[in-house]
């Protein structure tokens, strides 16, 4: 008789201890855990959480408080050198609690293979942008409909609201990973070109500004891979993306441009140490290079520095860090706006 | 036969490695410039560490890495007899030591499996506490937004450590228990290789000091998963320091693993069936499989990445038709299975030393017993749920989805076997009991947060996020480290004869589990929240939100630290001045307790026990597990043979 008081009295704390736990996650708990959800991708994701959540809860209660009991009504009184009973074991329980948890975790991947085909869901006509990583800063391509221009560069990530937008992810160099934690969704950014371009559909649902943070780590500077994502109004997308291409007639401001989706990250404008040598007066300078050999700083040199950036490297900096592929990413037309904008930063 | 080899210094095994390690890093160094100067390459670059290049160039370094290794193996003493063989000369079938005891012993080649138990113990609890010690550095730096005293390179460097040299220790840990318990838990004298077993030992030494030169020859920046393109480009010549050191780590597993299964197939007592060995050895078993045959996948793929870096080879590079996903399949297919390897033995250690502490049977056993193998089964299926997020093919995840949940079967059996055991029983919370509670707690916590990432579409949130770091700290801790705590309070007695001190044992432990749960908690929530993994500093947008959870994980991951410590000194202290162990303090029904403590040099002997019942049979009057259990057995015609025993506290 006594047994079965125990085993009364335990079902019910555990009964109790996981429903509390439950209730807690209902009221808040599962929100207060989680980011604010600003996808409709992050719909599916978020009520799945919420059911692992509560079945975390349940499965933790009943072990812990079933330990604990254990511990508080099973203790050996002092001084017994008994041995307790012998039970070695019971096959039906075995099979129930080999077949309960198989058929929970067949259900729960089924749940799994739902919620991740929702995340798939494929819009028609959604907008497409161009994610772009490299060592340490993203960039996005906007395709236009211009004379002039076939796409618009941004190093800030525009995207309309409650539209769903396609985001081709790619890589200059290494592995890195998109993730904005509102919208939940995240795939890594491969270096290889055309075969090796991932997908990810994202339908912003409240305006506003996030942020785009790499999530795989890519050396030194991983820890501040960060790019802003505006979240606004179709119209103001729109005006948005209309003012970048009107801009693109100056030089010094596709030189701008490029600097900001390619060189930010690493190159300074005011003279602050960073990975590679800042650009304040680098225009027409004497450089001292690691072979003890100095050079002028002309068009020539700059050009090489971007096409081939280990053949001359400064003194003090290493070589094998800057990407090497520059001449499949940038234009000439591009590389020589580039020089027009650096012309532009003297002190 | 008693008299200890005379020496000096220059006699210790280690000390000659050392040396021999040195001797064979010049001629690697020396060789390859040679090579190159002959040539006509540049055989050197300038010592520039800000450009990171250090006067020899990373090929000399690898040749004077591998050299080094094959230097310190030759002169550390453990592969005398099979030089020997070569030339046509017979060794004694069981090798003797270069020492008979103290400390020389232990700091040379032993050929016993205690000694090299021992060894391989005592080894993990320093690297340890030397990845530990990592961890404090960058958890300081974290207490905090903003960069307080490290650089990003310095902070990416001592995380990646942290990680390689943890596993390094787990590893150790893993080999202290299945070389030290195995031979003693089936009955026999030693394993089946003794040579093979110093040889595994030893090797780990040369790895773990090529593995920590890349502190000083770059750094790394990779993360311990060196994942290309970024670990082929990386600029340091550390990376392929990391990259040897792992594979030779790695051959230790392997020939450890090799060990334990010959071992346990081939020299079990009279009377042990598969089904009455001690839990823990099915535990050995399976971790020994897994060890066997998944290891040459993280060689192979390292290997790869160094001859990417040295050769010019592209496996992973896409400019050249290489695949750096390739590199993910190929590594990851052993590194989810290691962690199995990590794990299993830590639970077989809650299985084992449940039922003496409750005085009653292992519920189950049978089931027990199979779900560790089950476990090692269905984790090799498993391995791309680490790359839901790489650009694999979509489809492919959701069978991985599948098989990685699945897993949560067995491992639910053994959760509910000691639920089952502890219910109705009598139980007692001497030291080891606690860290058996605290591990079946921690390890619950770990496991459970494995669903949400083993499902794809919550993964794409976590990730490369902290609850992921909060996952595989909770699981290790509680598949390893609490257990291994306990095996070591457990075990201690019988290896040194004395008692370690009860109070500093508990008192490790209630500084130890509460801190830990507010490690992982803390990890796992900030994680949800958004921060990201292997990052120095937090997102300003983010800072308000994680800060405080973050000085609390820094203050939880100090007094971790400081519980370590403690059990440290209680070991170190217990070990020369603890009150004199009996034999059998548990009562425990396993063999290895009815030889005397510390056990003497060839433990059974000539009058090795039969197995006259189960093992786990408490509370049934009248049985006994060995025939050699003065307690229980029958009447026994002769006591028990204690070949030369080696009195308490002689060292």
């Amino acid at each position: 008789m006594k047994k079965y008081i125990h085993m009364i009295v335990a079902a019910v704390l555990v009964v109790i201890v996981a429903a509390g736990l439950i209730y807690l996650l209902d009221n808040g708990g599962t929100a207060a855990l989680l980011p604010e959800a600003a996808a409709a991708q992050a719909e599916p994701i978020d009520s799945l959480f919420g059911i692992e959540f509560k079945v975390i809860a349940f499965l933790f209660s009943l072990i812990v408080v079933l330990m604990l009991y254990s511990i508080v009504f099973f203790r050996r009184k002092k001084g017994d050198e008994t041995d307790a009973e012998h039970i070695e074991g019971n096959t039906t329980l075995e099979v129930t609690w080999t077949a309960i948890p198989l058929a929970a975790v067949l259900f729960f991947a089924y749940l799994g293979g739902q919620s991740l085909a929702e995340t798939l869901r494929a819009d028609p006509r959604p907008e497409i942008i161009s994610v772009i990583g490299q060592k340490w800063q993203w960039s996005f391509e906007y395709p236009v409909d211009s004379v002039a221009v076939d796409k618009v560069a941004s190093p800030v990530m525009y995207m309309p609201v409650d539209k769903q937008s396609i985001l081709y992810l790619s890589s200059r160099d290494i592995i890195h990973s998109f993730w904005v934690p509102e919208f939940r969704v995240k795939q890594d950014a491969l270096p290889g070109g055309e075969d090796f371009v991932r997908t990810l559909r994202v339908t912003p649902t409240k305006e506003g500004v996030y942020y785009l943070r790499c999530a795989e780590l890519c050396g030194q500077q991983h820890t501040t891979m960060i790019a802003e994502v505006r979240v606004v109004s179709e119209d103001e997308f729109i005006a948005w993306r209309n003012g970048e291409v009107a801009k693109l007639s100056d030089p010094v401001a596709i030189g701008q441009s490029v600097y900001e989706n390619n060189c930010k990250a690493c190159h300074t404008l005011d003279g602050t140490q960073g990975v590679g040598p800042s650009w304040l007066g680098l225009y027409g300078r004497q450089e001292a290079l690691t072979d003890g050999s100095t050079v002028t700083a002309d068009d020539a040199y700059i050009i090489n520095s971007i096409l081939n950036p280990n053949a001359q490297v400064v003194a003090g900096f290493p070589a094998g860090v800057m990407p090497q592929n520059y001449a499949e990413v940038l234009t000439e037309e591009q590389i020589n706006a580039l020089i027009e904008f650096i012309k532009t930063i003297v002190p | 036969m008693n008299e200890q080899k005379k020496g000096g210094f220059f006699s210790i095994g280690l000390v000659r490695g050392v040396l021999g390690y040195l001797v064979g890093m010049v001629i690697g160094l020396a060789l390859v410039t040679g090579i190159r100067m002959i040539l006509g390459l540049t055989p050197t670059t300038p010592w520039d560490p800000q450009a990171k290049t250090f006067f020899f160039i990373e090929g000399a370094y690898v040749a004077g890495a591998m050299l080094g290794t094959i230097g310190f193996m030759l002169s550390v003493g453990v592969v005398g007899d099979w030089l020997k063989w070569m030339r046509g000369i017979e060794t004694p079938s069981h090798p003797t030591d270069a020492f008979e005891k103290g400390s020389k012993r232990y700091l040379s080649a032993s050929f016993d499996h205690k000694v090299i138990g021992v060894q391989y113990g005592f080894t993990s609890l320093v690297v340890f506490m030397l990845a530990g010690f990592f961890a404090l550095i960058f958890r300081t730096e974290l207490a905090a937004p903003g960069m307080q005293f490290m650089s990003l390179d310095s902070y990416n460097t001592i995380f990646t450590l942290h990680g390689i040299v943890m596993i390094v220790a787990i590893l150790l840990g893993v080999g202290a228990l299945s070389n030290y318990l195995v031979p003693l838990m089936i009955g026999a004298n030693d394993m089946a290789f003794p040579r093979l077993n110093a040889f595994a030992f030893w090797i780990n030494i040369p790895a773990a000091v090529t593995l920590l030169s890349s502190i000083l020859l770059g750094g790394l920046e990779t993360g311990w998963t060196g994942y290309p393109p970024l670990s082929q480009t990386s600029p340091s010549l550390g990376m392929n320091m990391f990259f040897w050191g792992v594979y030779f780590a790695g051959l230790s597993s392997i020939l450890g693993s090799l060990n334990v299964i010959t071992t346990t197939i081939r020299m079990r007592a009279k009377g042990m069936n598969y089904f009455r060995m001690p839990i823990i050895v099915w535990s050995a078993l399976a971790t020994a499989i897994i060890g066997l045959t998944a290891t040459q996948l993280i060689g192979l793929s390292f290997q790869m990445v160094s001859f990417e870096r040295l050769f010019g080879m592209s496996f992973f590079g896409p400019e050249n038709g290489g695949n750096p996903i390739l590199f993910q399949h190929l590594f990851w297919f052993y590194s989810h299975p290691a962690v199995y390897v990590f794990v299993l033995l830590g639970l077989g250690t809650i299985s084992e030393l449940l039922p003496v502490f409750t005085r009653k049977p292992l519920f189950g056993y049978k089931w027990v017993a199979l779900s560790s193998l089950a476990i090692a089964l269905v984790g090799f299926l498993v391995w791309a749920h680490h790359m839901f997020t790489s650009g694999m093919e979509s489809y492919l995840r959701v069978p991985f989805m599948y098989s990685t949940l699945l897993v949560a079967i067995p491992t639910g059996i053994k959760f509910f076997s000691w639920v089952a055991t502890l219910w109705g029983g009598k139980l007692s919370f001497e030291t080891p009991m606690l860290f058996v509670l605290g591990a079946i707690s921690v390890f619950l916590l770990g496991g459970l947060s494995g669903p949400p990432n083993g499902t794809v579409s919550t993964d794409l949130h976590l990730q490369d996020t902290y609850w992921i770091v909060g996952h595989f700290h909770a699981t290790m801790f509680g598949g390893f480290v609490f257990p291994f705590f306990a095996a070591l309070y457990y075990w201690f007695p019988k290896v040194t004869g004395r008692m370690y001190s009860e109070k500093l044992g508990k008192l490790h432990f209630f500084l130890m589990l509460p801190a830990f749960y507010v490690q992982s908690l803390g990890q796992m929530q900030v994680g949800l929240l958004g921060m990201r993994r292997r990052i120095a500093d937090y997102d300003p947008a983010l800072a308000p939100q994680i800060e405080f959870t973050q000085l609390l994980v820094t203050i939880a991951a100090f007094v971790i630290g400081l519980a370590v410590l403690v059990s440290v000194v209680n070991f170190v202290v217990s070990a020369k001045r603890g009150k004199v162990a009996v034999a059998n303090p548990w009562r425990s029904r396993s063999p290895e307790f009815m030889l005397p403590s510390p056990i003497p040099v060839h433990n059974y002997g000539d009058n090795p026990f039969e197995v006259i019942g189960e093992p786990y049979d408490y509370g049934l009057a009248g049985s006994a597990y060995v025939s050699i259990d003065p307690d229980r057995a029958p009447k026994l015609k002769e006591p028990p043979v204690a070949a030369d025993p080696v009195p308490a506290g002689a060292d």
